[in-house]
């Protein structure tokens, strides 16, 4: 027996020295900003290729784009690495001037040649965003002719494709609008690859950070860059950790080992609420929550079930309860308040209405549908509710949810009935969404408009595929606007798409930490402003 | 004859034999273990109702470049030709690029298994130094206050879902109480400081002699260490306390004991001797388990490990990724199923012959 009293005893110490290890303070530096969220999704930093949320934030913060935003206002165009630009009058060649003064992380002279370098790179790697800047009608043979260096700072874009000047200039504040360092890319150029492979994990940028360390899954840590032409950030260093498990980053955040929790759920936000030491912002994004039917064939083709199924949708029941603070009201494809944009939200649950329409249809004795969705919050929640509302008025639902690698490829496939998904802008124009949502210039099969929502619902309208060309098309902005709105409206009563609600990201911060700015892009956050007590 | 006999010695050519025919045995087994799971795992990736190519290009990838990352990742292959393209790679040590991480299947496992691998020692040994010494408490002691205590503390490890475990152990001992630091394997500003050897941080900084690192890394350990620990303690402590019941209630327990013998004695050298071979795979089977990657005490601890690394790239459809971890984690089983047998060897008389 006394042995075993000693080996128990050896263990139990053996455990606690284990615990009895001194820890660090639980303070974040006054220096230092640590965010906590998730980025699974960061799968490369190479500007040319980014196309996550996390990969767009990071890229914002080490590279100067050619055109981009202000935090806090995004409907004013500036320049970024260019200081101001000259649109031809046929609408047809943009001439940029590049800011003076300004030097890569490297030390190396931001140049007209880099921005030019920047473009062409895009275009000839040919990877997933390039599609951004192959609609202005380039091409990897062609953009060398069309993207050209055409003095001291200066350089010359040309765009063949019927695009307006104002979509361009929108269109060049994306990722893909970063100018990257020529010179150190290309000293790391391996096989012609233009520095692809190094600068997937690498920077070479001149925005107010660089890289210093990315561990997949772990950690992104930037370190300031103290010759960045606005002036040196505040902050020294910005840890962005990955924190996959939202109740951890709560304990986190109350423990001061984080400054800000960006991925919370909305229970813990709730709970978070009126804490001493922490305050809770919401930044409206732009992704749009939508329903979406596959026209292919059956009832789901019939324009009067589009409309029935618009008033059978809880908007304001779900806004109130489980959506509360994480979503608001947009029943058009274009936020609302940007340039372009409309405020109408004609629609309401009206079962009965909603019935009328579809016994006009000849549906009267109901249907029975399926409706595929993201197997995550809020997707169930929201299919549920649009379950439970469609079977008042007789349509049976059975409701598929699924991890996105399997219903992206269903979807691409046009091999749903609904679909309950969202969609956000590439870039701030309003044509990065009408282009998905209203235009379809071939419906068959074989076109392969992938990219299209429209075309993956096999749903081309003439008339609206005409506008969203023209509206693409209008130099004369005031113009462009009103086209925009009159396409809203017509997509709002005569498509396939139930638009319901537009996110919002809800922030846990930090008393004394102010500054962090989420605009309403994933790839137009800013941490170069923040400021710590 | 008679000098070639002297020569190779009595018994000495058939000795070395059955050692060249053991080696070849293992070898042998070595390569059908992995011939079977890059089968498996390459033809359930295949099979599996998810696109690589999506996975790759996103979901809003234009047609054509859909198209050019099909032909490049030879999608257009014929299936055995896609697996044996893939093998040739392999034996060549080429695991491929990971889709999550960007970086080579290689290094990112060098990263990442060596998390595991810290973590997971650390519970075994948890689990063995605490739960060896529990179960034979409690079979000496069977039907006492003791037993029952550790037959609780096993029902709580074994029965209480490791996930809320975690969280339980991070509110109490890091939000409460302040014993101990948040989780991740290092706090912020410790971060990126030791250059790395081992992968294991707790032995990196102590070669480096950066002591406060190496504090840091070990107080990080410490709670999923306890959380795994735990469920490793009470498997191990409720498998000994039932093989020494079996051996207590042996004649040959009853005869050391008639025979005088300490208590001690008879208990750790004639009962513990004899449940040592089981004991044995049971630890085994245990430390392998753990070597898996707990993905849910890993994701609790914001740990980055491979089980983390191994299922969000089963969410990206990162067929390398999968493939690379699941023949690391193939190998620890197979590595530790020979261990198991060398040390039958060294505890077991019997096994020698």
């Amino acid at each position: 027996m006394k042995i075993i009293k000693h080996t128990l005893a050896a263990g139990a110490i053996a455990a606690a020295s284990v615990f009895a290890v001194p820890q660090a303070s639980a303070e974040t530096p006054p220096n230092m900003l640590v965010l906590g969220q998730t980025i699974s999704d960061l799968i490369t930093l190479d500007p040319a290729e980014i196309f996550e949320f996390s990969g767009g934030e990071i890229a914002n913060n080490i590279y100067d784009r050619i055109t981009t935003f202000e935090p806090g206002d995004y409907e004013t165009l500036v320049g970024g690495a260019t200081e101001s630009w000259q649109i031809s009058e046929d609408g047809k060649t943009i001439t940029f001037t590049m800011r003076d003064g300004m030097t890569f992380h490297s030390g190396n002279p931001v140049r007209a040649e880099d921005a030019v370098f920047s473009l062409r790179r895009v275009v000839k790697l040919g990877k997933t965003p390039s599609f951004i800047l192959t609609q202005l009608g380039w091409t990897p043979e062609n953009v060398d002719d069309n993207v050209t260096v055409t003095g001291d700072g200066t350089f010359e874009i040309k765009i063949p494709a019927d695009i307006s000047p104002g979509l361009v200039l929108n269109a060049l504040s994306a990722t893909v609008g970063s100018v990257v360092d020529e010179v150190t890319v290309m000293a790391n150029e391996v096989d012609g690859d233009l520095g692809y492979a190094w600068l997937k994990t690498n920077s070479a940028g001149s925005g107010p950070f660089s890289l210093r360390a990315w561990n997949a899954n772990e950690t992104v840590i930037l370190d300031r860059y103290d010759g960045y032409w606005k002036g040196a950030a505040s902050m020294e260093r910005v840890i962005v950790r990955h924190l996959p498990e939202p109740a951890a980053q709560r304990l986190l955040l109350e423990k001061g080992d984080i400054d800000i929790a960006r991925t919370l759920t909305p229970d813990q936000i709730a709970g978070l609420e009126g804490a001493e030491g922490v305050t809770i912002e919401d930044a409206p994004k732009t992704k749009i929550v939508y329903l979406a039917m596959n026209t292919s064939e059956g009832p789901l083709a019939d324009p009067k079930v589009w409309e029935a199924m618009r008033w059978l949708v809880d908007y304001e029941g779900m806004l109130g309860s489980f959506l509360k603070g994480q979503y608001s009201m947009q029943q058009s494809f274009w936020p609302t308040g940007l340039f372009g944009s409309i405020s109408e939200n004609p629609y309401t649950l009206d079962i009965e209405k909603g019935k009328a329409l579809l016994a006009e249809a000849g549906y009267g004795d109901g249907l029975t549908l399926t409706m595929d969705t993201l197997n995550v919050a809020p997707f169930m929640d929201i299919a549920q509710s649009v379950q439970q509302t469609l079977g008042q008025a007789g349509v049976t639902v059975e409701i598929v949810p699924q991890d996105g690698s399997a219903l992206w490829p269903k979807y691409r496939a046009r091999r749903h009935g609904l679909i309950l998904a969202q969609w956000g802008p590439d870039y701030l124009d309003p044509h990065s969404n009408a282009d998905s949502f209203a235009h379809n210039p071939d419906n068959a099969l074989e076109a392969k408009l992938t990219g299209k929502l429209a075309w993956r619902n096999a749903w081309a309208d003439e008339t609206i595929t005409g506008m969203t060309e023209a509206a693409s098309q209008e130099t004369d902005l005031d113009k462009r606007a009103v086209m925009y709105r009159d396409l809203l409206t017509a997509h709002q009563t005569g498509s396939p798409f139930v638009n319901m609600f537009r996110s919002s990201e809800q922030l846990a911060i930090q008393d004394g930490v102010t500054g962090f700015v989420s605009g309403p892009t994933f790839d137009l956050v800013f941490y170069d402003g923040v400021t710590k007590e | 004859m008679a000098s070639s006999n002297a020569l190779a010695g009595p018994g000495r050519v058939p000795g070395l034999l059955r050692a060249a025919r053991q080696v070849g045995g293992v070898l042998g087994s070595l390569a059908l273990t992995f011939l079977g799971l890059t089968a498996v795992t390459f033809f359930i990736g295949r099979v599996m109702p998810v696109d690589p190519v999506l996975a790759i290009v996103g979901d809003r990838a234009p047609a054509e470049v859909y198209d050019r990352v099909y032909l490049e990742l030879g999608l257009d292959q014929p299936i055995w030709r896609q697996y044996l393209l893939f093998m040739g790679d392999l034996l060549r040590g080429d695991l491929g690029v990971s889709i999550q991480t960007s970086r080579p299947v290689l290094e990112d496992l060098m990263r990442f298994f060596p998390a595991t691998l810290e973590l997971a020692t650390a519970a075994t040994l948890v689990g063995v130094l605490l739960g060896v010494p529990m179960g034979v408490a409690a079979a000496v002691n069977q039907g006492r206050p003791i037993d029952h205590i550790v037959r609780v503390v096993g029902l709580i490890g074994y029965s209480a879902p490791i996930f809320w475990l975690g969280m339980v152990a991070l509110l109490v001992f890091y939000a409460w109480l302040g014993w101990a630091p948040g989780p991740g394997r290092l706090d912020v500003f410790h971060q990126g400081l030791t250059p790395s050897v081992t992968g294991l941080l707790v032995v990196d900084a102590a070669l480096a002699g950066q002591w406060d690192v190496f504090h840091n890394a070990l107080a990080h350990l410490a709670l999923p260490t306890a959380v795994l620990g735990t469920y490793a303690l009470a498997y191990i402590a409720r498998m000994t306390r039932s093989f020494m019941l079996d051996q207590l209630g042996e004649e040959y327990v009853l005869t050391a004991r008639v025979k005088g013998l300490p208590e001690r004695v008879v208990i750790w050298r004639h009962a513990f001797g004899n449940v040592l071979v089981q004991l044995i795979t049971i630890i085994g089977l245990t430390y392998a388990s753990l070597l898996e990657g707990s993905v849910l005490t890993e994701t609790v601890f914001a740990w980055p490990g491979i089980g983390q690394y191994i299922t969000s790239a089963l969410f990206k459809s990162d067929m390398n990724a999968v493939i690379g971890g699941t023949i690391v984690v193939g190998f620890c089983f197979v590595g530790l199923n020979m261990l198991s047998d060398l040390l039958y060897r060294l505890v077991d008389p019997r096994t020698r012959a």
